[in-house]
């Protein structure tokens, strides 16, 4: 992937709630840009916009003004079905609460997105081999046939990032991913999405843990809606990449 | 989306809550299983009717009395009597055979056998033809003998041997209310068509019946007063000529005009016609009912599916936010409602059909399972599905995801 590419621009991203003088402005005027390969963090008191930011970036919903180019394509006015297809076949999320189908194979749920894929990229034999390698990579093989009530929180959030890897995203999107978990499977899955981003992916991660911040090159600090402050971390290779091999065995241990 | 992926969700769906699915679905089974079993019924009870307006043989036109000619109180002119049937057996082609019959009941006595309420008919000799009748041993009465007023007597073939034995009846005889009968014949055994048992009955002339058994009011008046006439008519030749021809022969006969209308004459296919309106009235009453019952069904079938979009909020808003666009999810929505149907409707069906099938055997009303009737039943399940299901599917397809993902 080329280094200078652009992944995310915005201008001027403005997002209000409501009508009239009980307007909630949500998101100020945000400006940014992530490139390719780039793991960036986003910080900010709880109400500072985090998630309304994450989800105008991960086209779940619209800007009230302001434009977001999203890899070379302008998503600021697309409709409903345009933008099911940008989050279906660029954008992969990573939720907090994991939101894996109940009473669905580990296999099944990574499965889910190319079921919705109408660009027909993957044939259907294909998916059931795409999505044991997305496990495989995320160190659950030999979980493949567990539901989630059979498996730990953090395995059941690498079953969500394999999910998330399937289509083969430009982006993931990651909204507090370690939330919901003890330090030492945060810590896992951070060590995973790090491992991801040093294989090129590029990562924006929603977090309020300054441990996990530290993982990523740029920390961006919101405040009541808009940019407080950018913090740069440089790049860490300092971290050593875990090998597939070496994280299935963490996990099975 | 790819269909055979809808119909895996749907199916998955809807086996994960089997019990609430079952419980949905129950509307459904039991208005399609009654459609079936109330078809069943009607089309049994109607298949009884015509094999009992047929058993009585087949091309055939009643000619009677008109009823408001009846009784006492009227002048014996415009009675039919028994003359009239055998005029019109001799005298109007295409007829092939006339039948006049009258029943008692009557104790039947040979040697120390003694049995009461024996049905008795008494019949014009063309009774054996148009019946399709076979004798076993000896004969039917004749016209002689019906002109003779001959007392013999034909025993149905369980009759005779329970009056006889193993002896031969033929030449014996028979005491029926302490009148002395021949016996000339035995009939083949025939079984019981339209609820008319012929081998435990006894055969004698009509005009015997007449003079000693059949005391009516009529045929106090008029020793031969009968209540109607069978004509059977030749199918190769023309009903309504025939029709015509004994209205004039009749006319003539009790010195009416044409247009009196003192006779009715029926045929049996107007018979059959009257009998198959009054069924089909009855079905479609009966098809109005199970409607009614579907739609409970579906409003049920809608009451699940909206519980079951607001139950799995978050599981739609985590398809949309791979991907799903609204038409996915209504069409997932949709599918399952229709699934669960159409499941419900073939529960139905197998229900019904067995349902049917057991009635038929417990009771003593026949069934006659109709294949449209299940294509029907499924047909309305299916549409009841699909109409019931859109609103809910509906309701899905319009979530916001992120509204949807939030979702406790
Ligand atoms: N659907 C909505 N309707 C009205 N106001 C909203 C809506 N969504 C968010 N807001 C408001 O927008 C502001 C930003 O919310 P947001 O969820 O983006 O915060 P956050 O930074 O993610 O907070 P947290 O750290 O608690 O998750 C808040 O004041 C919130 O009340
Ligand atoms: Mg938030």
């Amino acid at each position: 992937m080329d280094a200078a590419h652009t992944i995310i621009e915005t201008s001027d991203l403005t997002k209000t709630f409501g009508m009239g003088d009980a307007n909630v402005v949500a998101l100020d005027h945000v400006s940014l840009e992530v490139k390719s390969g780039e793991l960036v963090a986003i910080m900010g008191p709880s109400g500072s916009g985090k998630s309304t930011l994450m989800n105008i970036l991960g086209c779940l919903s619209t800007p009230s003004s302001g434009s977001y180019i999203l890899d070379g394509e302008n998503v600021s006015n697309l409709n409903k079905v345009q933008l099911a297809g940008i989050r279906n076949t660029k954008i992969g999320y990573i939720f907090q609460s994991y939101n894996l189908l109940a009473r669905t194979t580990a296999l099944r749920n990574v499965m889910l997105p190319l079921i919705y894929d109408r660009s027909h990229k993957h044939p259907r034999e294909t998916w059931e081999q795409l999505a044991r390698d997305m496990l495989e990579k995320v160190g659950l093989g030999d979980r493949m046939g567990h539901q989630p009530q059979e498996l730990s929180g953090g395995q059941q959030q690498r079953v969500a990032i394999a999910r998330a890897l399937i289509t083969d995203p430009v982006m993931i999107i990651a909204d507090e991913p370690t939330g919901n978990l003890d330090s030492r499977s945060g810590e896992e899955i951070m060590k995973l999405l790090n491992n991801l981003h040093l294989q090129g992916a590029t990562i924006v991660i929603v977090t309020h843990d300054p441990i996990v911040a530290q993982y990523t090159e740029r920390v961006i600090h919101l405040k009541d809606g808009h940019i407080d402050t950018v913090v740069h971390n440089g790049k860490n290779h300092h971290l050593p990449a875990l090998e597939p091999q070496a994280q299935a065995e963490s996990v099975a241990a | 989306m790819n269909i055979n992926e809808v119909l895996r969700i749907s199916w998955e769906a809807i086996g994960k809550k089997k019990v609430r699915s079952l419980l949905t679905m129950l509307g459904i089974i039991i208005g399609v299983a009654a459609v079936i079993v109330m078809i069943a019924i009607s089309a049994g009870t109607e298949a009884t009717i015509s094999d009992q307006i047929t058993s009585l043989g087949t091309n055939l036109i009643f000619v009677s009395t008109s009823f408001t000619r009846m009784g006492p109180g009227v002048s014996g002119g415009t009675q039919l009597v028994y003359d009239d049937a055998t005029a019109i057996a001799d005298s109007i082609s295409g007829v092939t055979g006339v039948v006049v019959e009258q029943d008692a009941s009557e104790t039947v006595k040979a040697g120390d056998v003694s049995l009461d309420s024996i049905s008795i008919t008494g019949a014009s000799p063309d009774f054996k033809t148009v019946r399709a009748i076979t004798v076993a041993s000896g004969r039917f009465f004749t016209y002689e003998d019906v002109t003779n007023k001959k007392k013999v007597i034909v025993l149905g073939s369980k009759l005779a041997e329970e009056l006889f034995g193993s002896a031969a009846p033929t030449g014996q005889s028979v005491l029926v209310n302490n009148t002395r009968l021949t016996v000339i014949g035995v009939l083949a055994a025939k079984g019981t068509v339209g609820e008319v048992d012929y081998d435990t009955r006894a055969y004698i002339p009509i005009s015997v019946m007449l003079q000693k058994f059949a005391i009516t009011p009529f045929s106090r008046i008029k020793g031969d007063t009968i209540r109607m006439v069978f004509v059977q008519v030749d199918p190769k030749s023309n009903m309504d000529n025939v029709i015509l021809q004994i209205k004039i022969l009749l006319a003539k006969r009790h010195n009416v005009t044409l247009a009196s209308d003192s006779f009715t004459i029926t045929t049996q296919q107007d018979i059959i016609k009257t009998q198959e309106s009054t069924t089909a009235a009855f079905r479609s009453l009966l098809a109005w009912v199970a409607g009614v019952s579907l739609i409970v069904g579906g409003i049920g079938i809608m009451n699940i599916m909206l519980v079951s979009v607001t139950e799995r909020t978050r599981e739609i808003g985590l398809r949309q936010s791979v991907g799903a666009t609204p038409n996915d999810i209504r069409g997932q929505f949709l599918t399952e409602a229709l699934l669960m149907s159409l499941v419900g409707g073939l529960i139905g069906a197998g229900v019904g059909v067995g349902g049917a099938w057991l009635f038929g055997l417990a009771s003593s009303m026949r069934t006659v399972i109709v294949l449209s009737s299940i294509l029907l039943a499924f047909g309305s399940a299916a549409a009841v599905g699909a109409f019931f299901g859109f609103y809910p599917a509906n309701q899905a397809a319009q979530l916001d995801p992120i509204d949807a993902l939030r979702h406790e």
